[in-house]
């Protein structure tokens, strides 16, 4: 889980965080402004400071937000001059957008706000479509509204050309108030809510923010985009009433609270309409008091009445936003707020203390019980004197503090592990009403716990009257209420700051001393939208540790590094005192009889497996698996599966020593896997078995493959050398090489390659030999290998669980919704008789419905409703249909006459929690990535690793090397479009390729310049889109969108780009090279006994630097690879024997 | 050593080499020698020892054969302390191996259980594991096993098969994900003079003053610093409690 923040503000006015991964809360940068409420989105954080403006902070990232403007330069053709800027009147202008009706001289670009600035001049673009253009990058044309080419003809009489110019948003981690032009507010704002990050699918990165006025308007800021984070311009929205307080969901839930406490629900919030269209009204779950305030989520609304009490709308979803019913919760709060996964946060309407709501999950999103944060503030000093009493009255704002202490203390002292539950602070109802609306009752905060805790600090806050009526009928947070206060009461001590900025009950703060500084922070806004907590998050805010362990501790948990964590001291004495026991006790007596002697031992199981004989199916067998020492201790064993066959008792067997590979296979009903041996790989048909439950499957897999592993004698994470590969149910494996895998002329084969499962989930994994492994999940997420070898099944297993962590996974399931167009009644769902199912899978072929689609596996849960899809390769229309002609066809965006069927693809998300080795590398997702393959004799320090970012960007890691392989940060490096794939080779030369499918490489990348220079453009293969790169010792090796693969010829160190691509195969998913040029792939349509098999890993024999291009392929396992890579593989072939030498031409010595 | 899991095979495999003599008073044919075995540290003298049985039955005259029981020294030694904790409490300091007297007449019923059948093992072994999972889980783990589970664990200890143990062990050394270890530790702590407990002993500080007493798991000692949580997993007994030795430090 990478590591997100909670955002709060305390009641005067300071702005802090706190990290996920922390246990203090840290004062936010610019301390000197104050501010009255935040609310947070994970890549940014709005607040209304004390100057009632709104502020933004947007988060540093290594990837800056940087937008590109682009004008057109035009000319026409003349007989005297050539082409010149002297154009027709009846033409464009000489400076003009893309369509030519807006006129822009590059002069007219103004950055929009002064947290902009340029990053450079303007420059020529000279890319046109994938192509490199002429060095002026000039287009030509007939004339101007018509096809460009970038070469000049006879007839071209117009030419145009692209400039860029790139802009980046500067004021990242600080408070930037936002550009007021065009429409400024009227009145101060009191209210801000943002939202919307779900309505629609990034990368665009829509942000929706809604405001509310001290007189009750609201407004909504358009315009909010990732490039855009400012956003550009605010609407009134008309209201039913007067507003003083909204919420804004991820998705497209608005409510807000009327004046007179009633609620408003949007309606009508949708991709097309951010801003939603009409206001329903909602009545307050109890008639006499009104709601004070409302928090929504995606499927949640939590709302608070004015006698502080807290209740949850039940039934609400995008498709009724408004629920069905109130339920009332425990606890009193003043604020609350629902942050990401619709998790729930508070602030206690006494203690004045942030709450989080403890069990919040998809099924059950009431949660279970408030718990109190009891992180500190950075600048609080934990308490020596007043020893752990006041600690633990303050810290866990328990309502009955004795027992907490005691629990503290029989806890260090015993050290029992029983402590769990001591912690979580129950709320108890009390009867203290609480209005913000009405003067005269006030909250009196209660410092109960202080007062128990029996020490010095007494209770020092008095019950204040509110007294300006006009001050404090506008609102609950101004800054001038107090000051306005305290020259009433008079009576209050002489602190001149105090400055209550409490959210919803007014009361002011005396005495500051007691509790400002020393005591526990109070809060007045929490907002946890950028904070990506779930049920599962461990959390170490709960229970904060006191005294002089916690810098300790806090310095441990920031730094934990592998390390550090595994020699502690008390963990080294244990296994010295181990070894020498071993020494002491047992060496010298080896040659005693054995107490116990070994003896076979059999797990038996039924399963059912999927018979070998027609008609195929499952049927139920007796399984087992018969263990022994062989004869050097090393372990073997036999599996046996017990069938009846007419009647007859039959089996099949297979020897441990000889399995390859256990594969889960993905089945939505079944907990299946399946069992190869090199013959069975050879056949493409392996034995293929189901357990009854999850469990039952996971017990057998971790067993037999840790009993695989035994039986070849390998053990210990995967050497630097591993093969890495992946399967597309996301499943990695990982295989030893032998030095003669790669041997010539007669390699091992490829189907005797024993591959064993590594815990995890993963899309791409690329390694080198140094040991750097990075990974990319299906959510694009990024994954650094931590060095162990165990989670999935394997956890708890007797394997290795240090670096073992969770990892989460998200993917979408696609359906398709499929409708033909009859004369009378348009599009209908009633087909003909010949076509597809009306809800089918993307080939047609199969029925899928809404109800009857599962998660891909029962390892996946579903995390969102069905969803349009209009992220569609071909576009879609408003509603997300797709035209063509008739099915399986072409489909287009947009209907024309000779459309008669349409479709439209659903989504929806599934995610998979399990255990790997792996750690994330926050924040950028990717979606490829590739790490310089070092050869034995190379000697690099920094490792050079780039990625390619889910918007296309190009990013170079800094501060790889063998012991931090996940590196310390991203250095952007700039292009004009979009990226898809990136390779480096063992020389530091770098391929990528971008989205329109041109290829490039990029020139000086040395040490000094990590990021390189410059671009140059290298030309696809005629009519084919590069879609991916390989790039090894010298070979550079692409694979197109047609599975064409492909050689690049003429690389020289002195023109490393090459001439041309030459073309090698077809059926080719995906190519990886070698640090030692050797080529494997995943191809398809490979020939199996019984069907053709896609995904299969396939090995390229004769390569040899005068065949730098191979000879034929090598079939090893599948179907169903998706990845594979071999960049970490160093292992020498042994040289040529004289004998091979013999065996082949001459030309093969050359190779040696 | 690189990681945890050697730790569970480390104390798994535990040996300890013994010397088997049988007591002088026992009325023999010929003269019995000495039986020399190694001995499993988390197993218990009666589920290991009927190899030594054997070897002292041919000679002996069966009437003369009483329930076999062992002393080391004079004390007579518990078949259901596991037999690390009996070396690690009685004779960690003497020379190795580890010198055990046979007897067959003059049961100490006072001092041992009688052991008839390995049965009598099983049934402690299997108690032992409900009790420590009624601390570490509430019961709910080892009641969610069904019987041939049990059975794998015990068959697991009965024939010394590490991994069968383990692949059934290891759900009881797991704990949910939100709560930071097991409930309670089980543990028991032995003294020399014989008693062994369950409630916390307060071990006084060996600051300034001289080391008066060792702390012994499986033989050795590990420092006081040593989260519980992890004491537990790794260096548990096959019975799931972590059996702690309090012995006087070597006065040398």
């Amino acid at each position: 889980m990478p590591t997100s923040r909670l955002w709060a503000v305390d009641v005067h006015g300071r702005v802090y965080s706190l990290s996920t991964a922390d246990q203090q809360w840290e004062h936010c940068r610019d301390a000197e402004m104050l501010f009255k409420r935040v609310t947070a989105a994970q890549q940014c954080c709005w607040g209304i400071a004390s100057d009632n403006k709104i502020y933004l902070n947007v988060h540093a990232c290594d990837l800056h937000i940087r937008f590109q403007e682009e004008t057109y330069e035009n000319q026409r053709w003349n007989p005297v001059g050539g082409f010149s800027e002297r154009l027709l009147p009846s033409d464009r202008w000489q400076w003009s957008d893309v369509t030519g009706l807006q006129h822009q001289p590059p002069s007219s670009f103004q950055l929009p706000s002064s947290s902009w600035e340029w990053e450079g001049d303007w420059y020529v673009d000279q890319n046109f479509e994938g192509e490199p253009t002429e060095k002026e990058g000039w287009t030509y044309s007939i004339d101007f509204p018509a096809v460009y080419t970038k070469d000049k003809k006879w007839n071209s009489c117009v030419r145009r050309r692209r400039w860029l110019r790139h802009r980046r948003y500067k004021a990242t981690d600080s408070w930037a108030e936002i550009p007021s032009q065009k429409t400024s507010l009227p009145d101060p704002i009191s209210d801000i809510s943002c939202g919307g990050w779900e309505i629609t699918e990034e990368p665009r990165g829509l942000l929706c923010l809604w405001a509310v006025s001290l007189q009750g308007k609201v407004w909504f800021r358009e315009g909010i985009y990732h490039h855009n984070p400012e956003g550009s311009l605010w609407h009134d929205i008309s209201l039913p009433g007067e507003v003083v307080q909204i919420s804004c969901g991820p998705g497209e839930l608005v409510w807000a609270v009327l004046w007179e406490g009633q609620l408003i629900v949007r309606e009508g919030v949708s991709r097309d309409n951010h801003q939603g269209t009409s206001w329903s009204m909602l009545d307050p779950p109890s008639p006499d008091v009104g709601v004070m305030h409302v928090a929504v989520g995606v499927n949640v609304v939590w709302a608070l009445t004015k006698d502080n009490k807290v209740w949850f709308r039940r039934g609400v979803n995008s498709h009724n936003p408004r629920g069905s019913g109130w339920i009332s919760m425990v606890g009193e709060m003043a604020m609350i707020n629902v942050g990401l996964n619709d998790q729930v946060w508070a602030i206690g309407s006494e203690d004045r203390a942030v709450y989080f709501r403890q069990g919040v999950t998809a099924s059950e999103l009431s949660g279970k019980t408030w718990r109190a944060v009891a992180a500190l503030r950075d600048g609080d000093r934990p308490h020596s004197s007043s020893s752990s009493q006041q600690s633990a009255g303050c810290y866990f704002s328990e309502l009955h503090p004795p027992s907490a202490l005691s629990d503290v203390e029989s806890d260090t002292e015993k050290g029992s592990a029983d402590e769990v539950g001591c912690y979580s602070a129950g709320i108890e109802s009390s009867d203290q009403a609480v209005s913000d609306r009405e003067p005269a009752s006030v909250a009196v905060p209660q410092e109960k716990c202080v007062d128990e805790g029996g020490d010095s600090s007494t209770p020092c806050v008095d019950a204040v009257q509110t007294g300006g009526p006009v001050d404090s009928q506008w609102s609950n947070v101004d800054l001038e209420v107090p000051q306005t206060q305290q020259a009433q009461t008079g009576n209050l001590s002489d602190n001149a700051d105090t400055c209550s900025l409490s959210s919803v009950a007014t009361y002011t703060l005396a005495m500051e001393d007691n509790y400002g500084v020393d005591g526990h922070p109070l809060w007045a806004w929490v907002s946890g939208g950028g904070c990506s907590v779930d049920s599962h998050s461990q959390l170490n805010w709960f229970h904060s540790t006191m005294g002089t362990s916690l810098l300790a501790q806090s310095v441990q948990s920031l730094s934990l590094s592998v390390t550090a964590a595994q020699m502690a001291t008390w963990r080294r004495q244990i296994f010295e005192q181990l070894s020498e026991r071993t020494k002491r006790e047992v060496d010298e007596f080896r040659h005693y009889e054995q107490a116990i002697e070994q003896c076979v031992w059999v797990k038996k199981g039924t399963m059912q497996w999927w018979r070998d004989w027609k008609p195929h199916k499952w049927i139920d067998v007796h399984f087992a698996l018969e263990q022994f020492s062989g004869p050097e201790g090393n372990k073997d064993g036999i599996l046996f599966v017990y069938y009846n066959y007419n009647e007859e008792k039959k089996y099949l067997h297979a020897f441990l020593n000889e399995v390859t590979i256990l594969v889960p296979v993905l089945n939505d009903a079944k907990h299946t896997f399946a069992i190869y041996t090199p013959e069975r790989i050879k056949k493409r048909w392996p034995i293929r078995v189901a357990a009854a439950t999850e469990e039952e499957m996971h017990d057998w897999l971790a067993l037999l493959s840790a009993s695989c592993c035994d039986s070849r004698g390998i053990q210990g994470p995967p050497s630097k050398q591993a093969i890495w590969s992946i399967t597309c149910k996301g499943d990695i494996f990982v295989s030893e090489p032998t030095p003669s895998l790669e041997a010539m002329p007669y390699p091992t084969p490829c189907d005797q390659m024993f591959w064993r499962q590594i815990g995890g989930h993963l899309r791409i994994v690329e390694c080198n030999s140094i040991g750097i492994v990075w990974g990319i999940g299906y959510d694009h997420n990024a994954w650094v290998y931590a060095g162990g070898y165990g989670g999935g099944f394997f956890h708890g297993l007797p394997t290795c669980n240090d670096h073992v962590y969770t990892q989460t996974d998200v993917k979408s399931v696609y359906i398709y919704e499929n409708q033909r167009w009859n004369p009378v009644t348009g599009y209908t769902n009633r087909g003909l008789p010949t076509d597809r199912y009306m809800w089918s899978d993307a080939s047609g072929l199969h029925e899928r419905t809404k109800t009857n689609t599962k998660p891909p596996s029962p390892q996946w849960a579903w995390v969102s409703e069905w969803a349009i899809d209009y992220g569609v390769s071909g576009g879609t229309d408003r509603e997300g249909w797709q035209y063509a002609a008739d099915f399986p066809a072409w489909y287009h965006g947009h209907k024309t006459m000779k459309d008669f069927v349409r479709r439209r693809r659903w989504a929806r998300k599934c995610k998979l929690t399990t255990t790997g080795p792996w750690q994330e590398v926050p924040p950028i997702q990717l979606s490829d990535v590739t790490v310089l393959p070092c050869t034995p004799d190379s000697d690099v320090d920094v490792v050079p690793l780039w990625a390619i970012s889910n918007k296309g960007d190009v990013l170079c890691r800094l501060g790889v090397t063998a012991l931090t392989p996940a590196g310390t940060s991203w250095l952007h490096v700039g292009m004009d479009q979009p990226f898809q794939s990136i390779s480096i080779g063992a020389a530091s030369q770098v391929w990528a390729i971008a989205r329109d499918g041109s290829a490039f490489f990029r020139g000086s990348v040395f040490p000094q310049t990590p990021a390189g220079e410059c671009w140059y453009h290298a030309p696809s293969p005629t009519k084919q889109k590069l879609k991916q790169v390989s790039v090894g010792r010298t070979s550079v090796f692409a694979v197109d969108e047609n599975g064409n693969l492909w050689y690049r010829k003429g690389l020289t160190p002195s023109y490393p780009q090459g001439s041309s691509w030459q073309y090698v195969s077809n059926n080719v998913r995906k190519v990886t090279v070698g640090p030692f040029d050797q080529v494997w792939i995943i191809a398809d349509k490979v020939q199996g006994s019984h069907s053709l098999s896609r995904g299969t890993v396939c090995h390229r024999l004769g390569i040899h630097p005068l065949e730098p291009k191979g000879q034929l392929w090598d079939y090893g396992i599948g179907g169903g690879w998706d990845h594979i890579t071999v960049r970490g593989n160093t292992m020498e072939p042994p040289p040529f024997s004289l004998s091979a030498l013999a065996d082949t031409s001459a030309q093969a010595s050359g190779s040696t | 050593m690189a990681d945890d899991k050697d730790v569970l095979r480390d104390v798994w495999f535990g040996r300890i080499p013994a010397c088997f003599t049988l007591n002088q008073d026992e009325e023999t044919e010929r003269e019995a020698e000495p039986y020399y075995l190694l001995l499993p540290r988390v197993s218990y003298l009666t589920l290991v020892t009927d190899k030594v049985k054997k070897h002292f039955l041919r000679v002996m005259r069966a009437e003369d054969v009483g329930e076999m029981w062992f002393e080391y020294e004079g004390t007579p030694l518990k078949w259901h302390y596991p037999i690390g904790v009996l070396f690690d409490l009685h004779a960690s300091n003497s020379i190795l191996p580890w010198s055990i007297t046979v007897h067959f007449k003059n049961f100490p019923g006072q001092d041992l259980l009688h052991c008839m059948s390995s049965s009598v093992v099983e049934a402690h072994f299997m108690s032992s594991i409900k009790e420590a999972d009624a601390l570490k889980h509430k019961s709910q783990v080892v009641n969610d096993m069904q019987k041939k589970d049990h059975k794998q664990l015990w068959m697991g200890l009965q024939n010394d098969k590490f991994e069968q143990f383990w692949a059934m062990n290891r759900k009881l050394m797991e704990y949910p994900t939100e709560e930071a270890g097991f409930r309670y530790i089980p543990f028991r702590i032995y003294q020399v003079n014989g008693t062994h407990t369950s409630t916390p002993l307060i071990l006084e500080s060996s600051q300034g003053t001289e080391k008066r007493y060792q702390v012994v798991i499986h033989g050795i000692e590990p420092l006081m610093e040593t989260p519980l949580q992890w004491l537990s997993e790794h260096l548990s007994h096959p019975d799931n409690f972590l059996h702690i030795c309090v012995v006087p430090a070597p006065s040398d």
